[in-house]
């Protein structure tokens, strides 16, 4: 009986006999396993962008908007072909009444042109209270959010972002200072300290005014949303019950409006870009399918070159189990040094993504790299599995004729 | 040691069944010289290979040993081709990616037998055939009678009882020839059962014992008497 080292060794041996061939099926292996490896890394890296992003809100939040996306069994609006009502301040108040809410964010957006003297640029405003600020976690680098105050009376002070700021006061403190947004003044009150992007919003390009003030500025009585922030993770449930009856009972029996939590929200984006972080993978595999029939190939190659190596082999004394395990030790070294090659070159790859994209978290997933390998291996193999049996069952005497 | 009773083979070329052996009845004893000779296509070289466990006969018993191989499954025949048949070829058929040590190790390699005896013996054995410089150069790097000489160091290696040898010297200049039968002979002197297929009547007529075969028949059978 071969000893296993000795059957890896020969194996190694006749690899690097030739070598030109090993090298290019390594390659070809390697890229089906870098491009596993790259591919679903980008795609792990858009699930725990979009994450990320969403983390930064509460997680104990819930999001009101109007109109109903989900389609239910009985829709009275829509059997009439009325348009859903709108989500009023009043609304967005009384949804303090429930005892699991603690606090509420109506919000407005719309996009306007913020001017000071020569200077302006258009940038998307948010009308919204002063709890805004402590359900967005956000951060002030001047000056002060807006007030506590009765949301239904407009204020003329806004708070903007960095970039805003720089743009249109270049290096003076904006605090304290008037600003034209649209075709009113507003006085500026403070600057959001810099965050990034969250949630689609730049808020560094950011206006923020009292949601009564952007109600007038944009005519639009309606809300965009209302964030709703409950006491604890555990009462999101209850809380979303009594929002819709709240605003069913304000809304005369209808339920026109959509409530849903962040997690829900969270979960489908998460679901889309697993998917698709699957599906990118799988066609990944594809090449990696390709090398598996490359490998095969090779190996079909390798037996009849080393026919009379074969029929040397058996008249020394191996059995037909030897040769086979020969030619499988070559495949899964063939394969496992692809492997591993593609490893580094999926490595790479991430390490140059995130160069260029700092911001973007790519990293492969465990699940991939190890289906990759897995893949890698098995196609090696299992490719390899016709070419060694056919090896094995070289008659001797045919094979030594050869020359 | 060896006896064949009523060995045919026969081959299918297209649609004709051409009989290379035709009831061939053979004993070979232990420590025998042997020379088999006979034109091509004779049938000399189906006999060794058959002999060799390289073949197997379409019909007839081979007893080696006094054990019938003729029905034995592939790994019963790869041990026994193993340890009792060392082969000699005419090409050589030495592995071209291996030294010359690493292709007398190849047996031992098959027979499980550890890195530090396998390099032990090996050294030992191309020594003995004066190939004691020579045993990490390449086939290539290695002049013919060089290559039959590792051949056979690889052969002996096992310490076969039965050396099979199909026209040792038919890719040799005559006096690598003669180095490569003086060892062959040294062999069978030492109790190894020697057999030859030979075109060369000089080296078939060396043995004491000579098979000429015509047709897959056994011609002649003659013993010399020293």
């Amino acid at each position: 009986m071969i000893r296993l080292t000795d059957t890896l060794r020969f194996a190694a041996n006749s690899l690097a006999g030739f070598r030109v061939r090993s090298i290019l099926m390594i390659i070809a292996m390697a890229i089906g396993v870098g491009a596993v490896v790259v591919l679903t890394a980008l795609g792990e890296g858009a699930r725990r962008y979009v994450v990320n992003q969403f983390s930064s809100l509460g997680t104990n939040l819930i999001i009101v908007f109007p109109g109903r996306t989900e389609t239910g069994g009985n829709l009275p609006g829509m059997m009439v072909g009325r348009s859903p009502r709108d989500l009023t301040l009043d609304d967005a108040v009384a949804l303090l009444r429930s005892r699991h809410v603690t606090r509420i964010a109506p919000l407005n957006i719309g996009s306007a042109y913020l001017s000071r003297g020569r200077l302006n640029r258009e940038a998307p405003v948010l009308g919204t209270t002063h709890e805004f600020r402590e359900v967005r976690g956000l951060e002030m680098s001047q000056g002060k959010f807006l007030p506590p105050a009765d949301p239904t009376q407009a204020q003329s002070i806004c708070v903007i972002g960095q970039t805003l700021s720089r743009e249109l006061f270049g290096g003076e403190s904006p605090v304290g200072e008037w600003l034209r947004i649209g075709d009113r003044r507003f006085r500026v009150i403070g600057v959001l300290g810099a965050k990034g992007r969250s949630l689609g919003f730049d808020t560094d390009e950011l206006a923020i005014i009292p949601v009564a003030s952007a109600q007038q500025l944009f005519n639009q009585p309606s809300l965009f949303r209302i964030l709703v922030e409950t006491r604890h993770r555990d009462s999101l449930g209850a809380a979303q019950d009594e929002i819709r009856r709240i605003l069913k009972e304000r809304h005369e029996g209808d339920e026109d409006v959509t409530v849903v939590t962040q997690d829900a929200v969270l979960d489908t984006f998460d679901r889309i870009l697993r998917t698709l972080t699957l599906a990118v993978g799988g066609i990944a595999a594809i090449s990696l399918g390709v090398a598996g029939i490359l490998t095969m190939n090779v190996m079909l190659v390798a037996v009849s070159q080393r026919t009379s190596e074969i029929g040397l082999l058996k008249a020394l004394g191996a059995s037909g189990a030897n040769i086979r395990n020969l030619f499988f030790a070559e495949a899964a070294l063939l394969s496992a040094l692809g492997a591993v090659a593609g490893l580094l070159i999926g490595a790479a790859g991430i390490l140059i993504i995130r160069q260029i994209y700092p911001a973007f978290p790519a990293a492969a997933p465990a699940w991939a790299v190890v289906a990759a390998v897995v893949t890698a291996a098995l196609t090696g193999v299992g490719f390899s599995l016709m070419p060694a049996r056919r090896a094995a069952r070289l008659d001797p005497v045919v094979a030594l004729a050869k020359r | 040691m060896i006896s064949l009773t009523g060995i045919e083979r026969t081959f299918q070329v297209g649609d004709q069944t051409v009989r290379a052996l035709a009831n061939v009845n053979l004993e070979i004893g232990a420590g025998e010289y042997l020379s088999i000779m006979g034109p091509s296509g004779s049938g000399k070289s189906t006999l060794l290979n058959i002999v060799g466990l390289l073949d197997r006969p379409s019909a007839g018993t081979y007893k080696l040993d006094d054990r019938d191989v003729t029905g034995l499954s592939d790994e019963e025949q790869a041990r026994v081709r193993r340890d009792k048949i060392g082969f000699v070829f005419q090409s050589f058929h030495l592995v071209p990616r291996l030294t010359a040590l690493d292709n007398v190790s190849v047996p031992m390699m098959l027979a499980g037998i550890g890195v530090d005896e396998r390099r032990r013996r090996a050294a030992k054995a191309l020594t003995d055939y004066g190939l004691g410089d020579r045993m990490h150069h390449r086939p290539s790097q290695l002049s013919g009678g060089q290559r039959q000489r590792v051949a056979m160091a690889r052969a002996a290696i096992m310490h076969p009882p039965v050396l099979l040898a199909d026209e040792p010297t038919g890719n040799l200049d005559r006096a690598s020839g003669h180095e490569v039968v003086a060892l062959l002979e040294a062999l069978n002197a030492s109790g190894v059962t020697l057999i030859v297929v030979t075109h060369d009547p000089d080296l078939g007529q060396r043995a004491r014992r000579q098979l000429h075969m015509v047709d897959g028949r056994i011609d002649t059978d003659d013993v010399q008497r020293p």
